[in-house]
Formats: C-alpha cells, structure tokens, sequence
C-alpha cells in the first residue's frame, strides 16, 4: 500500500475547531457572516443566468409601467407648475356667488376700489358683464353667436394677469370710451380675426367696433380667451351695461395670499361677504391637471398586476431551484450551514432577483419618461422617491415570493438531500 | 457523558426508520474512534453503513443512544449547535463529489469554511493550503468542469480538510473514479492519516478496507467484527 506525501495541516486554530478530537467543550453554533449573504445570493443567481433574467423581467416589467406612470404624470404636473410659478402664483380672482333661487348675484360697483386698499394687494381689476353679442358683421343670424361672451374690462387687466397682447394693444383709457373691441386668443380665431390694427370692426351690440388687440391665451384666466373684452365706459354709455363686476382679479404680495383671501369677502362686499367667493385659480388648475391624470391609477394597477405574476413567476422559479440543487441543500447542511442559514439563503436569492428586476425597470421607466417628456418639449421629472419606492416594492415582492421556497429547502433533511441513505 | 481523547463515539445508537412497518437500520451500534485512526467501515448494501456514517456525521439524530463528536455530546443540541459541530468538527468527502460548478477549485474549498464566520481573504488563504496538501496547487483556478474525476475528488478532500476538522468522513470515495484514480486517493487518505487527520471511510472498496488500519463490519445494522487491535 502506497502513501502519498501528505503537507501537514498548517495548523493554527480556527474560530470553533476542536483540533483531532481534543475534547475543547461545546464548540460555537454555526455563523454566516453578513457580508456573505450577498455574494451567496449572486451566486445562485448567476450560475443560472438566462432563468434569472426571465424570471426577473417580471418585476421588470412592473416597476418599468409604474415608474413610467408615475413619471409621465409628475412630469406633467411639473411642467404645469413651472408654467404657473412663470405667471405668478400670487393671483387670486373674487367672484360673486349665487343666490339660493340660483340667480347669479353681483359684486357692489365699489368692490375693486375697495380691494385696492388691502395693502398687500399690488393690483386689482374687474370685467363686468354686457348684455350684447359679437358677429363678425351684422349679416350674421343673431344665432350664430360663436358662444363669445361680451364683457366690460379695467384698462389694468393685462398689467393684473401678466398676460400678453399678441397684436394690437389692450384697451387704454383713451380706447376704452370709444367702441374698441380686444378679442381673446379663442374669439379671434372664431371669428376669423389675425390682424388688430384697428381696420377691422365688428358687430357688437348693434355697433361696429374696431379691433385694437388681440389676446395671447391666458393659462390663469382660460375663461378671458373666448371673449371680447370692451372699456367700461363704452359699455355704459353705448350698451347700457351694468357697473357691477362680475370678476374681480387680484394679484397679492405673495407672501400675504391666505390672509388677503381671507379679508376679501368683508372687503369687497361688506353687507354680504358670505356671497363673496375667492379662488386661488393656480389651485384649480393643478386640480384639474391631477384629475385628468385620474386614469393613472389604471395604469398603476396594470402595473401592480404585472408585479404579482413577476412576483409568482419567481416563486416558482426558486420552487424548481430548491427541487433542483437539493444536493446542493445537503451538501452545505454538510458543511455547517444552520436551516436559517438555508432559508435565508434562498430568501436572498429570490430578493436579489426581484431588486435586480426592479432596478432594471426603475431604469427602463426612468428612461421611457424622459423620452416621452422630450417628445413634449417638458423637462422630465422622476422623483426619486418613486425609483426607491419602486426598489423597494421589488424588494418586499423578492422577500415574499422566496419564502415559501426558502422554507422548503430550510425543512429539506440533510442526509436525505445527500441522498446518503 | 464525556469521552475523551475520542474523536468519535457512539453509544447504543439505534436507528429506526418510521413506515410499517418500520426499518430498523441500525441497532444497538455503539463503537469508540480515537485521534488520528484509519477507520473503513465496510458491510452489504442495507447493512446500515450509510446511516451510521450520517448519524456519526449528525446529518441525522440517532432513534435511540448517543453521539460525541470531539467530546462533545450532540443530545439536546439545537440545529445551529449541531450545524456548527459540523462546520468545525466534521468534514466530509462524498461518492459525487458534490462541488459547486460555477466556483474554481479553490472557491469550492473555501466554501469548506463559509459558516465559520471567517472573511473571504482567510477563507481563501485557508483554501489555497488545503488544495497544496492534496497536491492540486496548480489548479487553485480551474472550475470542475475542467478538472479530472480524480482532481474534483481531491478538491472535495481539501474542502473536508480546510476547516481542520476532528474527523472526516468519507462515503464511497472512490465509487465514482476507476481504478487508477481510487488508488490515487486511497493514497492521499492514507497520507493524510499519517500526517495526524482521523478518517472514516464507508466503502465497498476491499483494497481501502485493506489499506485502513481498522476495519469495522456490518450486517443488518449490527457491528459483527471490529479489527480494532489492528495497526
């Protein structure tokens, strides 16, 4: 019988070892370092990498539809706010309300120099409604009224909205005692107007009217774009029109907005503030904005979707690995791995295979907002909350899916996962 | 009890598989193996060698009696316990081989070591000697794909001795190779024993019965001869 020279044990005692059967009493219960849990994971994973990617697609695919959502909305939403934030959040409108027949009641004639005086208020400005139509000349049915409405406006109203004229000029004190009408965006192309250097008059309450100006589109006032806006005294002298404003616009110091919103009422209508409402139209636009998005949670749902069957895609996955590497199972057992050990094992397995899916999607949705948010001219906002958020998620689906698995192989007898007996 | 300088003891133990009816597949078994012993434990298939190679290795707990591992009794211990005496006390080398195929050799011994909560660089130090000792230190990096059966087996070996263990046991360790190669690795268990490792080898193999020091025979669970005076 031949012996191999054998290199003798370099010795030097390791944590636990009870060198050749020296009695060294009861030796420490099995350890795995933290640090190892990662590494371990990854192994599994990549020693099968095509199962891992498809089973991580999943989730993928899930998290990629939520970022998305989310993102395209939160894009959408910022872009709106920096497009209000340009025009100035500081703008509040004064309407008055209805009485309790319905009937439409008005604000006292005194309510914008009132306003005025609120110090913080920079500036006020009231329209006030005509009874009168606007036909691009008078053979035009009476009818057809291209659903314009005719109101008298303060010359400031443009200083008010920081709007913009696009041609011509809004009306001045000078135009606004003559029969000088400024359409809005919508109402000029109604009625067919593109030029506002006066030559051009319209049918207004039985008078011809000059076109002097033409509205840009008002994103704080989109009601002011299908009008045709005449100077109050005209609309008194000429049309017979009330002096009761029927919308008061008001831009505050902005750090003063709540406390003028709420002196306004009393202010503006001291006999009944309690018809007096005030709007912030900044709020209503955002409302509006986020209401629209409403078919978001559809989205979001198909995408939560998509997570479950990820989810129990790899469930399943790791079912079939546990079956598969049951000598794998027995053969740590073998080599000192504790049944948590085992479990958590596969718990990490199935987490780094669903993180890994969700950070790929988070990247995939990430992606596909910029690109959508560059098509639209918007500057593209993923919050990162979201994208953690959605590693997350991924995360706590991983942990989920790999528990059952993980317990299997945790419960799997070592000697019968050898097969040794 | 404690039973010193064993490496391996046994006492009464008593195997009994449940079913109806049940399969008694070891009875009674008690047997003693000191530090340092060449121990082949040979017998029919069914005679309950694998089992009393399982039970020693505490991959399973006796139906009756006791087991010490390096003094240590294993009665009453928790899994983590029992799995730590594993980790420090036993190594095993199987027929399969069972390394991982993804890992090098050198990894796969390593891993010997991974439940012992020691850091990767000792690990690999650790590995990197245990593969010198089964003469493979030319192949620290190839993966068992590109190794020979001989070679993995060897691998397997480093990765039983890497942990220093009180004793290590060997189920058919030559089952798979031809016979060449089993000679190859009957001799490096030979010169492991010499160098001071205590091993046990369940075998078909006569020439490995020949070769150890004692030779230990069952039948339907029973010992029926123990060469113990043997040298």
């Amino acid at each position: 019988m031949k012996h191999e020279r054998v290199i003798p044990s370099p010795g030097g005692r390791l944590p636990g070892s009870t060198l050749r059967g020296v009695s060294g009493g009861r030796p420490p219960g099995s350890t795995l370092r933290v640090a190892d849990i990662v590494p371990l994971a990854a192994l599994g994973v990549l020693s099968r990498p095509a199962r891992a990617i498809l089973s991580a697609s999943g989730i993928a695919l899930g998290i990629a539809t939520m970022v998305c959502v989310l993102g395209i909305s939160s894009s959408s939403r910022a872009q709106l706010i920096a497009q209000i934030d340009s025009l100035g959040t500081n703008l509040l409108t004064v309407t008055p309300g209805q009485s309790l027949t319905g009937v439409n009641l008005s604000l006292p004639r005194t309510a914008p120099a009132m306003v005025r005086r609120i110090g913080p208020v920079l500036a006020a400005s009231a329209i006030g409604d005509v009874d009168a139509s606007v036909y691009r000349n008078d053979r035009i049915p009476v009818a057809n009224t291209d659903a314009i409405t005719v109101y008298w406006a303060d010359t400031s109203l443009m200083r008010t909205l920081q709007g913009h004229v696009a041609m011509g000029r809004f009306l001045t004190a000078a135009t606004s005692r003559f029969p000088a009408v400024v359409l809005g965006a919508d109402a000029a192309s109604a009625l067919g107007i593109d030029r506002a250097d006066g030559t051009i008059q319209l049918w207004l309450g039985n008078h011809w009217f000059s076109v002097v100006g033409i509205l840009d589109r008002l994103p704080l006032a989109p009601e002011l774009d299908r009008t045709a806006l005449i100077g109050p005294t005209v609309a008194r002298h000429l049309l017979h029109a009330g002096g009761s404003p029927v919308q008061i616009y008001v831009r505050t110091n902005p750090a003063a907005i709540a406390a003028v919103q709420a002196v306004i009422p009393a202010t503006a209508d001291p006999a009944a503030p309690q018809d007096v409402s005030v709007a912030d139209p900044a709020d209503a636009l955002i409302a509006r904005a986020d209401a629209s998005a409403a078919f978001q949670g559809l989205f979001l749902g198909l995408g939560a979707v998509a997570l479950l069957v990820g989810g129990i895609g790899i469930a399943n996955v790791m079912v079939i690995a546990v079956l598969e590497r049951r000598g794998e199972i027995g053969l740590r057992r073998a080599l000192g791995a504790s049944r948590q050990h085992i479990g958590l094992q596969f718990v990490a397995e199935a987490a780094l295979l669903a993180t890994s899916g969700g950070a790929g999607g988070a990247v995939i949705g990430g992606f596909a907002t910029t690109v959508y948010a560059a098509q639209r001219h918007w500057s593209a906002t993923v919050p990162v909350l979201v994208l953690l958020g959605a590693v997350g998620i991924a995360l706590v689906v991983g942990v989920t899916a790999g528990l059952y698995p993980a317990l299997r192989a945790a419960r799997l007898a070592p000697a019968e996962a050898l097969r040794i007996i | 009890m404690s039973v010193p300088h064993a490496a391996l003891a046994l006492h009464g133990v008593t195997k009994e598989h449940p079913g109806s009816p049940p399969v008694v597949a070891l009875r009674s078994v008690s047997l003693r193996i000191g530090d340092g012993e060449f121990v082949a434990i040979v017998g029919p298939s069914g005679s309950g060698k694998s089992t009393l190679l399982a039970i020693a290795g505490t991959l399973e707990r006796p139906t009756v009696g006791s087991v010490h591992v390096a003094g240590t009794s294993t009665e009453r211990l928790s899994d983590r316990a029992l799995s730590g005496i594993r980790g420090s006390s036993i190594g095993f080398v199987f027929q399969q081989f069972f390394l991982l195929p993804t890992l090098t050799a050198a990894e796969n011994v390593a891993c010997g070591l991974l439940y012992r909560g020691l850091p990767p660089q000792a690990r690999r130090r650790r590995a990197g000697e245990a593969l010198d000792r089964v003469g493979l230190a030319d192949r620290k990096t190839h993966r068992p794909g590109q190794l020979s059966g001989g070679e993995c087996q060897r691998v397997a070996i480093a990765r039983a001795l890497v942990g220093d263990p009180a004793i290590i046991l060997a189920d058919e360790p030559t089952g798979s190779l031809d016979t060449g190669t089993g000679d190859d690795i009957l001799a490096l268990l030979a010169g492991l024993n010499a160098a001071g490792a205590t091993i046990v080898v369940v075998t078909h193999n006569m020439d490995i019965a020949a070769a150890a020091k004692r030779t230990i025979t069952l039948r339907d669970g029973k010992i029926i001869s123990d060469s113990e005076a043997r040298t």
